[in-house]
């Protein structure tokens, strides 16, 4: 007998049976479409972390106070990060930052309620790779002298002139007049923050101007930003920087009260949360599969004992136990892919719903398809070799007389 | 045609070991000859659906030797056995055995499915189910499903199916055994009919007025023939 027309005799023996034959598959469904969604989740992690080491600033050193030390967010003043510019080999710049509570902006007119006023200094364009698209930032000069000027982010620029030049124009930021001498690129969001929606200024002016209600003034600063020359040279910084801020800040290096960081171990806790979500989707996708070739063997084993007579009747009628053991096995091998058709079809849509709502990225990654078929093929092979030599095995008579 | 289709020499079949073995059949010579229409009858337990499983190559005998047709069938293997039933053999039974999920022709087609020699083509057997089918007389039932069907219609179905593939024998253990007497009456014609046309028919049946229908009556007792030739009255 040749092998497809035992195919389509399996096919129409489990279409007279649909509901069942879809139950049974539902595990396989389950299992393939979680091995699709969580290789698009991992792939679209991968994307996105990327793109933001990219949108940060590529080759980022980030110092900032230690956290949970009393009285550590202090440490950090503006002389430290002029000290080890001075100091470091292998940098090509530094930037400060410093930002205030959140500040009104007025300006034409408008009020913006709630805006972030981040006083940097001269190097932040080059070192956040963060360029200036109309007019210029401050120079080092201006930031010395406190110059009364400010950068706008792109979506700022937008909300209080529209199409217009912001350029000359005077824009009130808390209860301080500011000249408008560049605006920055469109940026977006990069880890949670709206760079398009903040205003930037000269460090020393928000030192005067924004940080003295607090009950601790001065030059403090929130991070300071190294950009190294290249990636090679990351880790020599990082040694060099934490030698010389413990010396210093008389701290022993092994326990500082900064931090120093990369943009890696700042995504690393992010990848994390995505992490752990990708185990579990792994987990799923594992036992999912596993139950449903159990239970493509169990509804198969069910089926040849339910079938034994028409077993013994193909055997009469020249059924060889190659044909009845193929038969079988082409219904557990149909029913796993089937299951994997639809499972494939419910993993993309799955994927994209989770791009498209929640706040993971995901990219549906095209070689996840052909896997998860080969998944389900050999499932169905596995799981359903056993029932399928049970009924190949059944002797003619014994199973003709079963009732 | 002088060569015997069956031929059978000292067969026995043992069921259990020792004490407590059972002879099913004890030691049977037996021939058929081409053409023949052949009843056996006996009383029950006496051996007869083991013969006829026998002679189906659906079961093997303890010891002694089956030619059917010429051929040694003793000792074959399970896929050569598998061919024998498919083109020589046509089984009918007392319980039908329509699958009932299937229609009257795709029950029929069945055996055509097993055919190792010919590759028959979707329409070709389907054109070969719904001649047999029409030679029995549901030319117009071809779509139904056996609970559709009545028991007469049912194993008229059974029969097609046993000839779709043209075997020279046919076995039926009990044609008539679950039917009332208008459809055994129908089916008897049929099975006269086929014997008209050369088919070799052995049937088993414990009713005189069937077995009157056989050219021959082979007598059997607790696993031997007593008396072949008729069967004077072996009323179970
Ligand atoms: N599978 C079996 N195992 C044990 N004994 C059997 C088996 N099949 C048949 N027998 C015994 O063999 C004898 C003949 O049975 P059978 O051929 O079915 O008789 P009949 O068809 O003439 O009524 C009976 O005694 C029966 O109990
Ligand atoms: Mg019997």
């Amino acid at each position: 007998m040749k092998p497809q027309k035992i195919l389509r005799s399996a096919w129409e023996g489990l279409m007279l049976n649909k509901i069942r034959s879809f139950l049974t598959t539902l595990g396989v469904i389950i299992g393939v479409a979680s091995v699709i969604v969580m290789l698009a989740v991992s792939a679209g992690t991968e994307a996105a972390i990327a793109e933001q080491i990219n949108a940060l600033g590529a080759n980022l050193i980030i110092v900032s106070p230690a956290r949970g030390i009393p009285g550590a967010s202090r440490t950090l003043l503006m002389d430290d990060a002029t000290f080890i510019g001075e100091q470091l080999v292998g940098i090509t710049g530094f930037s400060a930052e410093q930002a205030p509570a959140a500040q009104t902006v007025k300006a034409n007119g408008l009020t913006l309620d709630s805006i972030a006023a981040i006083g940097v200094t001269s190097d932040f364009p080059s070192v956040r790779d963060y360029a200036v698209e109309s007019g210029r930032f401050f120079t080092i000069d201006e930031d010395e002298r406190k110059a009364k000027v400010v950068v706008l982010g792109a979506g700022i620029a937008t909300d209080l002139f529209g199409a217009d030049d912001p350029k000359g124009q005077t824009v009130t930021v808390g209860t301080t007049k500011l000249t408008v001498i560049g605006v920055m690129e469109t940026k977006g969001m990069v880890a949670d923050v709206d760079y398009d929606g903040r205003v930037y200024l000269p460090i020393n002016l928000v030192f005067q101007k924004y940080m003295t209600t607090m009950t601790i003034g001065g030059d403090r600063v929130r991070t300071i930003y190294v950009k190294a020359e290249s990636p090679e040279k990351i880790d020599s910084i990082i040694n060099q920087i934490t030698v010389l801020l413990a010396e210093r800040h008389d701290v022993e290096a092994s326990k500082p009260d900064f931090t120093v960081q990369t943009q890696s171990d700042i995504i690393a806790t992010q990848e994390a949360t995505t992490a752990a979500f990708r185990d579990l989707l792994a987990w799923v996708a594992g036992v999912s599969l596993l139950v449903g070739g159990i239970g493509i063997m169990n509804i198969m084993l069910v089926s040849v004992t339910e079938r034994t007579r028409e077993i013994g009747l193909r055997q009469a009628l020249g059924a060889r136990p190659s044909d009845v053991l193929l038969q079988f096995l082409f219904e557990a091998i149909i029913l796993s892919l089937v299951g994997g058709v639809v499972g494939v079809a419910l993993g993309v849509g799955g994927s994209y719903m989770f791009g498209a709502l929640g706040s993971m990225q995901t990219a549906i990654v095209p070689e996840s398809i052909p896997l998860a078929f080969g998944a389900a093929a050999i499932i169905g092979i596995f799981f359903g070799y056993y029932p399928a030599t049970q009924a190949a095995k059944l002797d003619p008579i014994v199973a003709l007389r079963h009732e | 045609m002088t060569e015997s289709l069956i031929e059978i020499r000292d067969m026995t079949k043992v069921y259990g070991e020792d004490e407590g073995a059972v002879y099913a059949l004890a030691g049977v010579d037996a021939e058929v000859k081409h053409g023949e229409f052949v009843a056996i009858m006996g009383p029950s337990g006496s051996g007869k659906s083991t013969l006829m499983n026998i002679l189906g190559c659906l079961d093997r005998p303890s010891s002694g030797a089956y030619v059917l047709d010429g051929r040694d069938v003793s000792q074959l293997t399970k896929n050569e056995l598998a061919e024998v039933r498919n083109q020589k053999l046509g089984f009918i039974f007392q319980s039908f055995n329509l699958l009932p999920r299937l229609s009257a022709l795709t029950n029929v087609m069945m055996p055509m499915l097993y055919n190792p020699l010919e590759d028959i083509g979707d329409e070709e057997a389907e054109a070969r189910a719904i001649a047999a089918l029409e030679s029995v007389g549901l030319g117009s039932r071809l779509h139904h499903h056996p609970n559709q069907l009545s028991g007469g219609q049912q194993q008229r179905v059974a029969i097609a199916r046993a000839l779709v593939n043209h075997p020279p024998l046919i076995l039926a253990d009990e044609p008539t055994g679950n039917l009332d007497s208008k459809s055994s009456v129908e089916i008897m014609g049929i099975l006269h009919q086929l014997h008209h046309q050369g088919v070799t028919i052995v049937m088993v049946t414990h009713e005189h007025d069937i077995a009157a229908h056989a050219q021959r009556t082979i007598c059997v007792r607790d696993g031997k023939i007593v008396n072949d030739g008729h069967c004077a009255d072996s009323r179970q």
